[in-house]
């Protein structure tokens, strides 16, 4: 929690005291009537939050330069991928210029096209990977805080055994089991972060099932699956939400770990992981091939981090740092 | 206290089998050929494939090959090295010394400078050192571990190196040994720094929450009620009380530090477990990888195992209260 946040102009205006009317810009502002949902208050609390502002500002960035790569960076940074032989030996690892504005790599490709190329993969990986560990996550972790008993014990002992593995051991362990690759990094990324969602949402739901809105769902004749889906979900989804959003940062690093042993995406296809790794050889000559990568893999999941760091203020959920 | 550690042995039992399962899924059953992850890319004639394949068992029922797979571990057979024809066990057990050696002197700094910034950070609470703390441990976490070590070789190995002419800079890689430069434990700076870099972050966070929260605790109020001096109030009331959470916390990333080793030995070219492990996988070495697994997993879960009975040693509400809560 970021003690920044908690001075007193980030607090709610006390309500009016003179009377309002219909019609009134005060009567709308009071909360009566839909306008003041959940997200929307989190919302509110989320963009007071300068840092938060901030992460959110870069991350859009990052996103829309991800996607739109295609359009502009070729034509003007020159391919991220190809190698052009005619020209290598004169372009090959250029000082930051203004034509290049990161320097080119020993391959004669220029440092920033690769950079804005390699965080389609790098933001990928965080999202898909962090959407598989909710999926199994959410659904191990209703199944073992719903039932309880045995199904519960069995869940939770599953998840005590991925918690003995180190994280980026077993990913490179599951890497040298389903080989290299796009798609596998996804699955090992992805595969290993189900527990720590499943514990945090079987903890929720432990709580929120007690609830007496609950036993009258039951009462109601509410099946488990719409018991889960309409009630207990909305009410436990914060934690969740915030803990994803960390983890689409973690997933990141995770990748570049990987990518930089050599067990992410293979080369040419840039990844900031690898990239770093082969600009070692030319740390004396050309130290700029290792800054911009790293820069870009720290500026993006420190973005992630403070983002979920905003989003636990603002949406209230107590978590364990 | 005899029981608490019975029972914690007990419960170790069903993951360390379950650790087992996940792994023998992931040698055996995942990989098609299971001969092909023992022999690698060799070609070997029909004769010798079928006598590997009936050495393990794999032309046995899958449970029973399990069984056949624990009974090896348990005797301490990890298999063969493809590369070097010498028994896993003995490769990694030779370059185990090195990878403690770094987690050693990784636990210190993370130790030293960790609590220490979460104490400052805490007791100077909104004040600009505590802003610092808050922000450099969002940044560390952030912090890819290996960039880190390459940026570190690149001042204190080469800039320093060429703005001194030479007269002071730290080795880059290697860990020493006859005929280097300096002595062996300048060889340890760089990496342990880099090793300790997350934790550090880590530690220093749970140290300010966990001190916060103890000093609005009443007790600590009563405390000071009674006239004591804050410094006792706060080393013997807060500081003492926070540290349990923070204790668990170095103890059990002394364990994660066991895997985070891959990285910065590879970065740094220092001969233990972990680059040991990263040369495996480039060679396709696969049995020294997964060896290289189990063992890392086996100690994590023995300090992790440690690390919770001191816990019941120094916290007795864990030790009366029925086997300490979920988390």
């Amino acid at each position: 929690m970021t003690p920044v946040n908690k001075d007193i102009s980030s607090m709610e205006p006390s309500p009016q005291l003179e009377p309002v009317t219909p019609g009134d810009a005060a009567y709308d502002s009071l909360s009566t009537g839909p306008s003041r949902t959940l997200a929307g208050d989190a919302w509110r609390r989320l963009r007071k939050n300068r840092l938060a502002t901030v992460a959110i500002v870069w991350i859009s960035i990052m996103v829309i330069a991800a996607v739109t790569a295609g359009l502009w960076v070729p034509q003007l940074y020159g391919d991220p991928i190809a190698i052009n032989t005619e020209t290598i030996v004169e372009d090959r690892l250029q000082s930051p210029s203004l034509e290049h504005p990161f320097g080119t790599d020993d391959l004669g490709r220029d440092v920033f096209a690769r950079v804005v190329y390699g965080a389609r993969f790098s933001l990928a990986v965080g999202l898909i990977a962090t959407a598989i560990s909710i999926v199994i996550g959410l659904m191990l972790g209703a199944l073992a805080g719903y039932y309880g008993g045995i199904t519960d014990a069995a869940v939770m002992r599953g998840a005590d055994v991925f918690f003995a593995f180190p994280y980026t051991l077993f990913a490179i362990a599951l890497i040298a089991v389903l080989g290299p690759g796009f798609i596998n990094v996804f699955i090992a990324i992805g595969v290993l972060g189900w527990p720590s969602i499943a514990r945090v949402f079987r903890s929720s739901i432990l709580s929120v099932k007690q609830q007496d809105y609950i036993q009258a769902a039951r009462a109601l004749g509410g099946n488990d699956l719409r018991i889960m889906t309409r009630h207990i979900l909305p009410n436990s989804v914060a934690p969740i939400i915030v803990y994803g959003t960390m983890s689409i940062g973690g997933a990141i690093l995770t990748e570049a770990a990987l990518s930089f042993l050599g067990m992410g995406i293979q080369p040419p296809t840039p990844s900031w992981g690898y990239m770093i790794n082969a600009s070692t050889k030319f740390m004396l000559t050309a130290p700029w091939l290792m800054i911009w990568p790293g820069f870009a893999i720290l500026t993006t999941v420190l973005a992630f981090v403070l983002l979920g760091d905003g989003l636990r203020d603002a949406l209230d959920v107590k978590m364990k740092d | 206290m005899l029981k608490y550690i019975g029972r914690r042995i007990l419960q170790m039992i069903p993951v360390f089998i379950g650790v087992t399962i996940l792994l023998f899924v992931m040698t055996t059953v995942v990989p098609g050929d299971p001969v092909k992850m023992i022999t690698g890319e060799r070609a070997i004639s029909p004769a010798v494939y079928n006598q590997i394949r009936a050495e393990y068992g794999f032309d046995q029922p899958l449970p029973k090959q399990y069984l056949m797979y624990l009974n090896r571990l348990l005797h301490g057979d990890l298999g063969q090295s493809l590369m070097r024809g010498r028994p896993v066990k003995d490769m990694l057990l030779d370059k185990f010394p090195y990878t403690m050696q770094l987690a050693l002197c990784a636990i210190v700094i993370e130790i030293i400078i960790g609590i220490g910034a979460g104490m400052i950070s805490a007791v100077k609470r909104y004040s600009y050192a505590d802003v610092l703390v808050t922000l450099s441990t969002s940044i560390l976490v952030s912090l890819p571990v290996f960039w880190l070590g390459t940026l570190l070789q690149l001042f204190f190995g080469i800039y320093m190196k060429q703005w001194t002419n030479g007269a002071f800079y730290l080795p880059m890689s290697g860990a020493g040994g006859p005929g280097s430069p300096f002595p062996q434990w300048v060889y340890l700076i760089l990496p342990s720094i880099t090793l300790a870099s997350v934790s550090t972050a880590y530690a220093a966070r749970i140290m300010r929450s966990q001190l916060l929260e103890v000093m609005g605790q009443d007790y600590v109020r009563t405390a000071t009620a009674k006239g004591l001096a804050a410094s006792a109030v706060l080393w013997r009331h807060s500081i003492k009380n926070a540290m349990i959470p923070v204790v668990t916390f170095i103890g059990i990333d002394f364990g994660a530090m066991m895997s985070g080793a891959i990285l910065t030995e590879t970065v740094f070219n220092w001969p233990g477990v972990g680059n040991e492990i990263y040369n495996a996988v480039v060679r396709r070495d696969w049995p020294v990888v997964m060896g290289g697994v189990i063992i890392i997993v086996v100690v994590v879960m023995i300090i992790n195992l440690l690390v919770d009975i001191s816990y019941a040693f120094f916290d007795p509400r864990i030790r009366y209260g029925g086997g300490g809560e979920e988390s």
